[in-house]
């Protein structure tokens, strides 16, 4: 059935998302902790009274102000390209997933537009109180508008609270509590926030180094990196704990992402976690996406233990997904190629019962639609001939998650060094420290990114988990246009990236002696 | 509360929170209005600072509209959202880049090592204020005008033509919309600055666009206006749903709901009069309030008009029987109601932000005040 698809245009839709997305998400996290950073200082201005903390709040402020207005920019195409180029998601899910973006509006995105204004024209307006208020609500709005979006990307993991309806032929919510409480969407928006304010500590502390090492500013760059680590401390403990949590959520709900991640193609009882492996070789299965190990460096039953707490449970890998297992609570799960069948069998029955009602005819449509039910689950597994076609990508999956845990390691360290250092009172003299802390910043980009590569190409084929295979979702446009778009994006973002990278680096050599502009 | 409401209810609640959403969205375009202005007003550069300050305060309440404004149609109507975004494709990634552009213009336009320079970011502040104006216009010109899309039995659609929605700007119609919304923004704009910005050269340059814009306006406002009351329009059978063309659809509308005529009625002469009493007026500064306001009562009604009284309010050309209604392209009556309570809301966000704009504008911009702020556009 694949070969009724445009790939190209599919290939096309999921490069200008995937593009649109990752722009976006350069911004974002350190808007969510800039943020909290900046109310933080603020509130010990207010508390002490001591105009020094009103100078870090200012310049901590501005860099937020040029990071914030790129992310607004890069976050608009993002609501409407699920609708210019996934029309037939858009319509499938509308009734779900539509209500979460519309929230965002009214309750995140006019809290956080509204008070931004406060916040930096507000200084000599309104009283230290009010503007204090302000720019946590700022802190509170961009953080809420983060909830909505990550519930609604949680329910595409894990769709729930949901009924298929055959008379409009789309999903309808049936329970907004059991979306918005999901586990996967609470796990989703907890490990992501907080990985977002462990890349903006990792960000003030980085800058806060580079004038330490230059000599300069360096009480203001000392007093940041106190508020700076503390903080980066508790959020990257606190992303740990939620990264843990998601993956014993993703081993129940995506146990084939969960296999792709950990690189296990065969799953086994008291299974061993991968610490640090290279794939190179295609697999035997002549599969693009499942690459074979050339070494791996493996901790025995550790992986057993990380999904179920039990270093002997049972973890199925990327062929017991395809084959059939048994999971550890007894529930079995078919093979693939049942779950096509299934598929096939739903998808037949929505057209016959599609048909029987233009037709009158009440018998077939009422035994059509106990087939769809019967058979619903596994909707989307129709759309595919081949059970291997229901891989991700292993070797990229693998690859970030890896990048994305190790690095998470890094950070945790780093902030227990900066406190250790500043607390000892010799942090100016540690050069190397100071130097590796400049070259996290990167870094904490690196590891921001390659989490969304876990979380998107994991998922694959799926844009709706069991339901709604990547390839049906996109709009019924031509391959060109979307070209066309791509490459506009990747000028235009491309170009402003620049712009305020060069804007960025210029305000943090200026300092925070400077004016904001 | 809610849930006791019939799914038509629900669903004429949330064509009116759209429709609301819309009208203030217009009244908001004052935004882009002035910065189409800014160098018909700002003769150095220091007044165009001044100028491009005053719309810096105030742009994100526009594009959060805007946004808001998409996210509560996908919520509501969401076949309308994959119909229309996904099919005229062209015109809504148009739309979409004059706000890319303009999000970061104000922010980066001053600050040093912009790469671009800030002359770059005053043209995009220019193509957002031009284009979008005009593009928005247009595109809500379709919902009287028609577009070329078919939906089948799964609801999936597909755009007719390869054109992606651009072929609107062929009908004359659809412009004249374009073109009133782009000369009432800077109506707006010229009295968005004579309201917020204590500088007399300004003031008086923002009073003569009063009338070089006003004029043309009109001229566009009434073409679009009458031709409307004598075109046909798309009417829906209220039992079978079937889509028929019906003459004087839109009068038949007026008449038919009369609180609606008044209200379209009543926002014409606030419009006018707060353009008149300014432009006549020595020193009147509060114009913004009645032209905006009564922006919000036309818009708002026209809206009603398009959506209410058995009409399908994003007809198809090409096969009329795919037009959209608010019925047969709503959310389910529990997700509408789920929405209403957010809706609830509402009152609440206007709330906290007429304190803050307030609070910020409780005194006009001057260029003094500009000279001591650190955090400059």
């Amino acid at each position: 059935m694949i070969e009724n698809f445009d790939m190209s245009l599919v290939d096309w839709s999921r490069a200008q998302f995937a593009l649109t997305a990752m722009y976006h998400w350069i911004f974002v996290p350190l808007t969510l902790g800039l943020a909290f950073i900046i109310a933080i200082m603020e509130t010990i201005y207010v508390k002490t009274g001591n105009p020094e903390w009103k100078k870090i709040t200012k310049f901590w402020m501005t860099l937020f102000g040029i990071n914030f207005a790129i992310g607004v920019a890069t976050g608009i195409i993002l609501e409407f390209e699920f609708g210019t180029n996934w029309s037939n998601y858009s319509w499938f899910v509308g009734d779900i997933f539509g209500a979460p973006l519309a929230v965002e509006g009214i309750m995140a995105f006019f809290m956080e537009s509204t008070f931004i204004a406060v916040m930096f024209f507000g200084w000599n307006k309104v009283s230290k109180k009010f503007h204090l208020i302000s720019t946590w609500l700022v802190a509170v709005g961009s953080n809420l508008s983060a909830l909505w979006i990550l519930v609604a990307n949680g329910w595409m993991q894990n769709p729930v609270g949901m009924k298929f309806n055959p008379d409009t032929a789309r999903n309808e919510m049936v329970n907004f509590w059991d979306v918005l409480f999901s586990p996967t969407a609470i796990n989703k928006f907890l490990h992501t926030i907080s990985s977002a304010y462990t890349l903006a500590a990792v960000f003030v502390i980085g800058v806060s180094a580079w004038y330490l090492l230059k000599k300069l500013n360096v009480t203001f760059a000392k007093k940041s990196i106190v508020v700076a680590a503390v903080f980066g401390l508790i959020t990257s403990l606190f992303t740990v704990m939620t990264g843990d949590n998601s993956a014993r959520e993703i081993v129940r709900d995506q146990p084939m992402k969960f296999a792709a991640m950990e690189g296990l193609y065969d799953g086994s009882k008291g299974a061993g976690l991968v610490a640090l492996g290279v794939m190179s070789s295609t697999s035997e299965s002549g599969n693009d996406n499942m690459m074979d190990f050339s070494f791996k460096l493996e901790i025995p039953n550790l992986l057993s233990y990380m999904a179920y707490m039990d270093g002997d449970a049972f973890v199925a890998g990327v062929n017991d997904v395809i084959n059939g297992y048994t999971d550890n609570d007894g529930v079995v799960h078919p093979p693939v190629a049942t779950k096509i069948e299934m598929g096939r069998k739903a998808i037949h029955a929505l057209k016959n019962y599609k048909q029987a009602q233009k037709d009158k005819n009440d018998a077939l449509a009422q035994t059509s639609l106990k087939e769809l039910n019967e058979n619903f689950k596994y909707f989307g597994y129709g759309y595919f001939d081949d059970p291997y076609n229901t891989v991700p990508p292993i070797s990229i999956t693998f690859y970030s998650f890896h990048i994305m845990v190790g690095l998470g390691m890094w950070f945790l360290l780093l902030f227990t060094l900066a406190l250790l250092f500043v607390y000892k009172e010799s942090i100016v003299s540690k050069k190397w420290f100071l130097r590796s802390a400049i070259w996290s910043i990167p870094l904490a980009y690196v590891a921001s990114q390659s989490g969304w590569i876990v979380a998107e190409m994991g998922r694959q084929p799926w844009v709706i988990q069991d339901l709604m295979p990547t390839l049906t979702a996109v709009s019924n446009i031509d391959t060109k246009s979307v070209q066309i778009t791509f490459f506009l994006f990747l000028i235009v973002f491309t170009g402003l990236l620049i712009a305020e990278i060069k804007i960025m680096l210029k305000q943090i050599k200026l300092g925070p002696n400077h004016g904001g502009h | 509360m809610f849930e006791n409401l019939s799914h038509l209810a629900l669903q004429q609640y949330w064509w009116v929170i759209d429709s609301l959403l819309g009208s203030i969205l217009v009244f908001l375009m004052f935004v882009q209005g002035g910065q189409t202005l800014i160098y018909r007003l700002g003769k150095s550069d220091e007044e165009r600072t001044l100028l491009i300050n005053a719309l810096g305060r105030k742009w994100e309440f526009t594009f959060t509209t805007l946004v808001t404004f998409g996210g509560a149609m996908f919520a509501s109507f969401p076949l309308f959202y994959s119909t229309s975004f996904g099919g005229a494709y062209w015109v809504w990634m148009a739309i979409l880049f004059c706000f890319i552009i303009q999000a970061v213009a104000y922010e980066f336009r001053s600050k040093p090592s912009n790469v671009w320079g800030a002359k770059t970011f005053e043209v995009f502040l220019f193509i957002n204020g031009l284009l979008g104006t005009i593009l928005i216009g247009t595109a809500v010109g379709t919902f009287f005008n028609g577009a070329e899309f078919t939906v089948n039995e799964l609801n999936q659609s597909k755009w007719a033509n390869p054109y992606g929605g651009l072929e609107a700007v062929l009908n004359l119609h659809n412009v004249a919309l374009g073109l009133t919304v782009f000369f009432l923004a800077r109506l707006l704009g010229s009295l968005y600055f004579m309201n917020s910005i204590e500088h007399d050269a300004i003031f008086n340059r923002s009073k003569k666009q009063l009338l070089y814009c006003g004029i043309p306006f009109l001229v566009v406002f009434l073409f679009f206006a009458i031709r409307l009351l004598f075109m046909d329009g798309f009417a829906v059978d209220a039992e079978t749903g079937t889509v028929s063309m019906e003459a004087y659809k839109y009068l038949h509308n007026f008449l038919a709901m009369p609180l609606v005529l008044i209200l379209f009625l009543a926002g014409v002469v606030l419009v006018l009069f707060g353009l008149i009493k300014s432009y006549l007026a020595e020193k009147y500064t509060k114009g913004i309030w009645f032209t905006g306001g009564g922006t919000i009562l036309v818009v708002f009604a026209l809206f009603l008009l398009a959506g209410f009284n058995h009409t399908a309010f994003y007809p198809s050309n090409a096969d009329l029987q795919s037009s959209l209604t608010i019925q047969n392209a709503s959310s389910s009556h529990y997700t509408l109601t789920a929405m209403s309570y957010v809706s609830l809301m509402v009152p609440f966000v206007i709330a906290y932000i007429v304190w803050a704009w307030r609070a910020i504008n409780n005194k006009k911009l001057d260029l003094e005040e500009l000279r001591n702020e650190d955090h400059l556009y």
